[in-house]
């Protein structure tokens, strides 16, 4: 399975961990909702590669789903959210971006330090695939960690499920009904969220999740 | 099958405590389960009884639920037998009682459902043949008890007692999870039978020695663990205190047996040392505290601390006899502690439903509060004079068989080989003796003060009969204890199977000999007849009683009370419950609850009578479990920042975790 099948494999799932870690630093909420929308492209990308290694079809389907929803409908969705929350402006950091950054790659090197002694025996392709998934779900919760706002957080649990997906896919014979009910179960959590979302907005003005802390009586 | 048989009663009696959830709440419902739980629990008695006297091999049984692929092991032998009769015959006094004092009752649905479900779990531990059934028939007694306990939930005593006996079955628990692991080694054999043919090291062996101590030691009430028992026993109602105090105990005794006889392989000389140190010191503690306690139950509570002890030192002697080859000496000390289990479990009971009855009476339970019931409740007068009589050992009654058989093991200690136990066992035979007298002063003390002199309050003097559901209940106890105090040849006879299943010998036969005699040795080292004494108390009694007839006048006549000289109006001016134990509190208090006694005189010219105050401690309390107590609190008040984060702390709390453990894998291997 070497050459140049592998090696576009492993062009695909780098560059999602790239896309990630590009994530990590976008201040700015349309940039970090782009930013996301070439994370879920570069995914359906790459578990199409896996679907032509595999000679599974039913992974195109997998790479469908996350291609239509994923890049398409979640994104504008969102998109719709923010111009109606009227926050497109508003700009968060919580911790610096060199630090942020530095977090990340060293969450990349260990998920590989781990993940490639762990899966010892295993074909080559799935031990690449499931490392980078590793470290797409590690800086998925980097991200959640880092941003105060609801939004982010949200996008940057729906990095974290990308990953889940790609090791899904990167592993042989997961059967599509868990990818299908991943994908729906993603789905209902972006309504779900969407929806508290307005609730939070309608009574605090405001979806800075540091205002539902300070509602509890927070003594901090 | 029998054991078939057993487990489809048990079955019943789980089934029947969901009817109970159904008609819990009529009027009818409260007799008509009690009524069947009374039916469940005869049935249940006569099969166990079948089996205890059955000859022949255990009987073992595997049902397909539980643990898949390991199921559910049961096994009866004659040990368990005893056990299931001591069990079912404390359920169907319970459930007796229940018909008439479950009116009482004010939400008979926290009450009702949980009787039966208490009593299947207690006839499912003896038959458990391994450690997950064992545990979860355990915990499911546990539960069901706790439930009864904190049943009247309106006072802060049950909820505390309540929390208190969840903590200490918690651990209980957890430490017996602990020893079976241990039993089952790193092959992880978890039925009794592998643990049987399994040998451990002596390290591993004493290891589970002490955490069975611990876990059902706990249960049982040894001293230092019983904080929990005189708390939970009385605050439950009281036909399920008599089941605690009299049933679960031996339960928790049954498992000690189980483990450390059975499973654990041969002992060591020290073993018993242990155990019969644990069990002098409950004896001489609970006896003390019973007396300086003025709550009626309470009292019953730490009276039942007391009789733990004895028991625990029977099995001590038994394990010491057993490790040195004595095995003759070792089948005497296990069954005068198995009879005295059958005793206490009467007596204990009987005196808990004379107890509520007199709550239901009079809904008193401080004894300073009470006197001169004797002639409003003449019925449960006489059936608790039979337990008290009965638990201060005194001869016809039957604990006074237990307890000089006890003692005549204690008399076989100079032949043991080691010094230690040759110097240990007679100063426990000595602790043991003063506790026995200690219990007879505090029978007395109970009796005199509940039962005799004039009402000291009105709620007493306006008590009445209780109903006949409940006064049978006694009766037949009283009968019961009195029966087995007068021929206990049967009894000692019927406890060979269980004693040899254990040890593999047993008593010689004690019906051969004339006139129902017992000898538990020889002839020549002490026989008693209950019949013979029981006799002569009746003959001389009544012929006092014709003597006086004879020479007194015939008619009787009531003239005021004695008063000393002092014409006195109140009832105040009686022994007091405290006063009658004064000069005990002065021989022990200093040294063991560190009390003193200070009076508070008025200012000269003051009419206010001066007043004698006593301050005790609970040294037990202060020093084990207010430290313990006190860390927790400490540690959770620490803790309690950790309710109040926000969302993304929470989230960082969770990634720090996965980061740390994801670190470990990586620099592991």
């Amino acid at each position: 399975m070497h050459g140049l099948g592998f090696d576009i494999a492993h062009l695909l799932a780098g560059s999602l961990v790239l896309v990630s870690l590009t994530m990590l630093y976008q201040d700015r909420l349309y940039a970090l909702l782009n930013t996301y929308t070439l994370h879920a492209v570069v995914l359906g990308l790459a578990v199409a590669w896996q679907a032509h290694l595999q000679a599974a079809p039913h992974l195109y389907i997998t790479a469908a789903i996350a291609l239509l929803f994923k890049a398409g409908i979640i994104p504008v969705a969102l998109h719709r959210i923010i111009v109606r929350l009227g926050i497109h402006r508003e700009i968060e950091t919580v911790a610096g971006i060199g630090l942020t950054m530095l977090a990340g790659i060293g969450l990349v090197g260990l998920a590989f330090a781990v993940m490639l002694r762990v899966t010892e025996g295993a074909a080559l392709v799935a031990r690449e695939d499931v490392a980078f998934a590793l470290s797409v779900v590690l800086l998925g919760l980097l991200i959640m960690v880092t941003r105060r706002n609801a939004v982010s957080q949200v996008v940057g649990f729906m990095s974290l499920e990308n990953g889940l997906i790609l090791a899904a896919a990167g592993a042989q014979g997961m059967p599509l009904v868990v990818e299908i009910s991943v994908a729906f179960s993603v789905l209902i959590a972006f309504i779900v969220i969407g929806v508290f979302l307005f609730r939070i907005r309608e009574r605090f003005d405001t979806v800075d999740v540091h205002a539902l802390d300070r509602f509890r009586g927070e003594r901090r | 099958m029998l054991i078939g048989s057993l487990l489809l009663g048990i079955g019943a009696l789980l089934g029947l405590s969901v009817l109970a959830l159904l008609v819990g709440g009529r009027h009818w419902g409260t007799p008509l389960i009690y009524a069947a739980g009374l039916a469940l629990s005869l049935g249940l008695l006569a099969l166990a009884g079948a089996a205890l006297l059955r000859d022949g091999p255990a009987q073992t049984l595997v049902l397909p639920l539980g643990l898949p692929w390991i199921g559910m092991h049961f096994r009866l032998d004659a040990l368990a037998a005893f056990f299931l009769v001591v069990v079912n015959l404390g359920g169907a006094g319970a459930c007796l009682y229940g018909i008439g004092y479950g009116r009482h009752a004010a939400e008979p649905l926290r009450v009702l459902p949980f009787v039966p479900a208490f009593l299947a779990g207690m006839n499912l531990v003896p038959l458990a043949d391994d450690a997950f059934t064992f545990l979860v028939a355990w915990e499911f007694m546990s539960l069901a008890s706790w439930v009864l306990v904190v049943a009247e939930h309106r006072g802060a005593d049950n909820v505390e007692a309540g929390y208190i006996y969840l903590a200490m079955a918690a651990l209980g628990t957890f430490a017996l999870l602990l020893a079976f692991g241990l039993l089952a080694g790193p092959a992880g054999g978890y039925a009794f039978a592998s643990m049987r043919a399994a040998h451990v090291t002596p390290l591993v062996a004493a290891a589970v020695l002490g955490l069975v101590l611990f876990g059902a030691g706990a249960k049982a009430g040894l001293v230092p663990l019983h904080v929990w028992l005189p708390r939970a026993h009385p605050v439950a109602p009281s036909h399920v205190s008599a089941l605690m105090s009299g049933v679960m105990t031996k339960v928790a005794i049954y498992a000690v047996i189980r483990i450390v006889f059975d499973l654990l392989g041969p002992p060591v000389w020290w073993w018993g040392i242990v155990v019969m140190g644990f069990g002098g010191a409950s004896a001489l503690m609970g006896i003390l505290y019973a007396l300086f306690e003025t709550d009626l139950k309470r009292v019953l509570a730490y009276s039942t601390i007391e009789n733990v002890g004895f028991v625990f030192v029977g099995l001590g002697l038994a394990l010491a006899f057993r490790a040195d080859g004595m095995a003759a000496a070792a089948a005497l000390a296990l069954t005068a502690a198995l009879l005295h289990v059958l005793n206490h479990a009467l007596l204990k009971s009987l005196l808990f439903y004379g107890a509520g009855a007199v709550l239901g009476a009079s809904g008193i339970r401080d004894m300073e509060r009470m006197g001169g019931l004797i002639h409003r409740m003449p019925v449960t007068a006489v059936a608790v004079l039979g337990g008290a009589i009965g638990l201060s050992a005194l001869p016809p009654f039957n604990a006074f068989v237990s307890e000089w058989l006890t003692f005549q093991a204690i008399l076989l200690s100079p032949a043991l080989p080691q010094w230690g136990l040759k110097l240990l066992v007679p100063a426990v035979g000595a602790l043991l003796a003063l506790a026995a007298a200690l219990a007879a002063t505090c029978f007395v003390r109970l009796y005199g003060i509940v039962f005799l002199g004039r009402p000291r309050s009105d709620a007493a003097a306006g008590a009445h009969e209780t109903d006949p559901f409940s006064a049978a209940a006694m009766l037949i106890f009283a009968g019961l204890a009195l029966l087995l105090g007068v021929v206990p040849g049967f009894a000692l006879d019927a406890l060979g199977a269980p004693v040899a299943a254990v040890l593999g010998v047993h008593m010689p036969a004690e019906l051969r000999l004339p006139w129902l005699s017992i000898a538990p040795l020889a002839a020549s080292r002490g026989t008693y007849n209950g019949l013979l004494v029981c006799l002569f108390i009746a003959g001389s009694a009544a012929l006092v009683a014709a003597a006086i007839r004879l020479f007194a006048p015939r008619r009787t006549t009531r003239g005021p009370a004695w008063d000393c000289g002092f014409p006195d109006p109140s009832p105040a001016l009686q022994y007091s419950a405290a006063g009658f134990a004064e000069p005990i509190r002065r021989v022990f208090g200093p040294t063991l609850f560190r009390s003193r006694t200070s009076v508070r005189m008025p200012p000269p010219g003051e009419t206010r009578p001066a007043r004698l105050v006593v301050h005790s401690h609970d040294l037990i309390w202060e020093t084990l479990y207010a430290p313990v107590a006190g860390l927790v609190a400490a540690a959770s008040t620490r803790l309690n920042v950790m309710q109040f984060l926000t969302i993304r702390r929470y989230l960082s709390l969770v990634f720090a975790v996965l980061v740390i453990l994801l670190l470990v894998l990586a620099l592991w291997r």
